[in-house]
């Protein structure tokens, strides 16, 4: 089948769902109205609360929520097939992800724009606040774990990407200073960024770096060497002010991505390539299920609550008037969806004919290890359609990635110094309170830790257990929708509306994370992992936990209303 | 008849304006309260002597007093002091 037709399917499923199902939700739902005051309006104080376009907040939702996790997961996923991936995404994204971001919106501005973890403070239990609080803990460890293994990964096996990957960083300075030191417009100078980055590709492949020498000095792996190296990195970027690199590096990524659409996009329609993966994957007895790993597995892209962090942290405090968050909210969903439908094209049609995805794909392990390579390897061949050489192709979409997990790991570590604070005032630690190098250096060793665990199949012979931190992060960050669903759907009750558009996305998705977490215990306990098997009881208490208290809430609702 | 309009942005001012409100919209907010925070510990820095406090700086950021009064007054009312109750400081 060509590839065209999928992107027909998945773009028109979302106008669909966009035209239909989120008029529904802001109608019968959330009943929208225009009238009232937002935070935005009521609150306005130049600071948080800013009355803002809605163009530029969608633009500024959907890069916030668009990373390197949209890419991962449905690369890793299409292992099972095209069909259930892109299934999965296009479901995922109308009846989830829509509901859940749109939700998260609405209730927060609803509530004087407080974030979701008040909220499940107030709308569920004052116990739901540590519950919140736990949850993010667990999700931001893995989330700085696995990013640093996937820019491990890709150093190793693209070391020509590494000197394009770093020189994003003296270009987001510069435009930083360019912004706040000499007043200047930010549009320009990162485009001269964007092309001097891009420039610096060929550069790159001529001069590769390899680190065989200093793993060597060290006694260590390559890959080991890379991503102790990236988390010290981390551990600098995180101290620096936000205005200097994060800032920008996080405005040229949202060029970046928007370039990385079009790229793929027109490349496929130009190539007119033809899907060689299998519609339903028959895999090997024993190896991992798709049901029901596939929904942990593909979490941003189909449904993922590190949305509703950004959906209540910033975005309800910048909505001009109540029914933009329709176009916001739904409309983001819609624009990561396609980021993982582009993900999907790469990796089921960019890879060559049917026998060569078959070997790529060959178990889970290989699906799992060799997932970022999929991706770049198709987005290599897309481009190559569009007449440019397909390792410089290959290049461009490893620094896509790289600056993506990049970001995202800075911004992690930064949130989590924050919540080993909150932390340690709630377990009484007071000596831990206000050292910002001390909470900076744990925030990046114990995901540096989890990092370097040994693991099983999908470590690919290199001793990395991707695979496993990967499942173990689509579980707590589906953990954390369930938590925004479950606010959103006692919110809704609470007004005497049908729930059942947020409780039938949170019960499937409790169950499958549920699921999914006690066939990984069992998985690291055969194994002796150790380490993952604490995280994933841990995990698997605060899932027991959140059920309790989302029947309870919605139980004690139900007999009010 | 309506006078035209001729400080109506151009099509290449909204674009640029619209660029640099989707850069500074995520971070204004932790950028203003960084900000605020290395202001607030200049503030302190510079009144420490108003504050009971002996500033061995003092004498020499005299002249930056007149510039920081304001930022002080903001200050004491964020601490919950309406008015400083220090006579001839801010007010």
């Amino acid at each position: 089948m060509p590839a065209f037709y999928l992107i027909v399917i998945t773009l028109g499923a979302f106008y669909l769902g966009y035209r239909f199902y989120s008029k529904y939700l802001a109608e019968r739902v959330y009943a929208l109205d225009p009238n009232f005051k937002t935070p935005a309006n009521e609150l306005a104080d130049g600071v948080d609360f800013v009355p803002t376009n809605k163009h530029i907040l969608l633009g500024h939702h959907f890069t916030a929520v668009a990373g390197a996790a949209p890419i991962v997961g449905p690369a890793i996923a299409v292992y099972w097939g095209w069909l259930p991936a892109i299934a999965w995404v296009i479901l995922g994204t109308v009846f989830g992800a829509g509901v859940h971001d749109f939700g998260a919106i609405v209730t927060s501005a609803r509530n004087r724009g407080q974030n979701i973890g008040t909220l499940s403070g107030k709308v569920i239990s004052a116990r739901a606040s540590t519950l919140f609080l736990l949850i993010i803990f667990f999700l931001l460890t893995l989330v700085n774990a696995v990013f640093g293994v996937v820019m491990a990964i890709l150093f190793e096996a693209h070391p020509g990407s590494v000197i394009p990957a770093v020189i994003v960083i003296p270009i987001a300075m510069c435009i930083g200073q360019w912004v706040y030191r000499m007043r200047g417009a930010v549009l320009i100078p990162s485009i001269i960024g964007l092309v001097l980055l891009y420039a610096a590709i060929p550069i790159g492949q001529m001069y590769p770096i390899h680190i065989d020498g200093l793993a060597d000095m060290l006694g260590l792996s390559v890959r080991t060497t890379w991503v102790i190296l990236i988390f010290a990195y981390t551990w600098v970027a995180s101290r620096l002010p936000v205005w200097l690199l994060l800032q920008p590096r996080d405005y040229i990524n949202g060029q970046q991505l928007l370039v990385a659409l079009v790229v793929i996009f027109t490349g496929v329609i130009v190539g007119w390539d033809t899907i060689t993966a299998p519609a339903v994957n028959d895999v090997a007895e024993g190896t991992k299920h798709w049901f029901p790993y596939l929904f942990i597995t593909i979490a941003c892209g189909a449904i993922s609550g590190f949305h509703s962090l950004v959906a209540s942290g910033t975005t309800s405090k910048q909505i001009a008037n109540e029914t933009d968050a329709r176009y916001i909210g739904y409309g983001g969903a819609m624009g990561e969806g396609s980021l993982a439908l582009a993900a999907i094209l790469a990796c089921t049609a960019g890879l060559g004919s049917a026998a060569d995805w078959n070997t790529a794909y060959a178990s889970f392990g290989a699906a799992s290890g060799g997932a970022l390579d999929h991706f770049v390897t198709g987005v290599g061949h897309f481009l190559s359609n569009l007449g440019i050489d397909a390792a410089l192709g290959a290049s461009f979409a490893v620094v896509v990635v790289v600056t993506f997990a990049g970001t995202t790991m800075d911004t992690g570590v930064r949130l989590q110094r924050y919540i080993l604070q909150e932390i340690a005032e709630l377990a009484g630690f007071k000596s831990l309170v206000g050292k910002t190098s001390l909470l900076t250096t744990l925030a990046v060793l114990i995901p540096l830790a989890l990092a370097l665990a040994p693991g099983g199949e999908s470590a690919g012979g290199k001793g990395f257990a991707f695979g496993q931190l990967w499942t173990l992060f689509g579980t707590t960050n589906q953990l954390t929708a369930g938590l925004a669903l479950s606010v959103i759907a006692v919110w809704v009750l609470a007004r005497n509306r049908n729930p059942l558009a947020a409780i039938v996305p949170l019960t499937f998705l409790l169950f499958m994370t549920s699921w999914a977490l006690i066939l990984n215990l069992l998985d690291f306990l055969a194994q002796g992992s150790w380490m993952l098997l604490i995280m994933d009881a841990g995990i698997f208490v605060l899932t027991a936990w959140l059920i309790v208290e989302a029947v309870t809430a919605l139980n004690r609702q139900r007999r009010t209303a | 008849m309506p006078e035209l309009d001729d400080h109506a942005p151009s099509l290449w001012q909204r674009i640029n304006a619209y660029h640099d409100e989707l850069f500074m919209a995520p971070w204004r907010a932790g950028i203003a309260r960084q900000a605020r925070n290395e202001e607030e510990i200049l503030v302190a820095l510079l009144f420490l002597e108003a504050l009971g406090i002996p500033g061995p700086a003092d004498y020499y950021a005299l002249e930056l007093y007149p510039d920081l009064i304001e930022a002080f007054h903001r200050w004491h009312q964020r601490m919950g002091m309406e008015t400083f109750p220090e006579a001839g400081v801010c007010c």
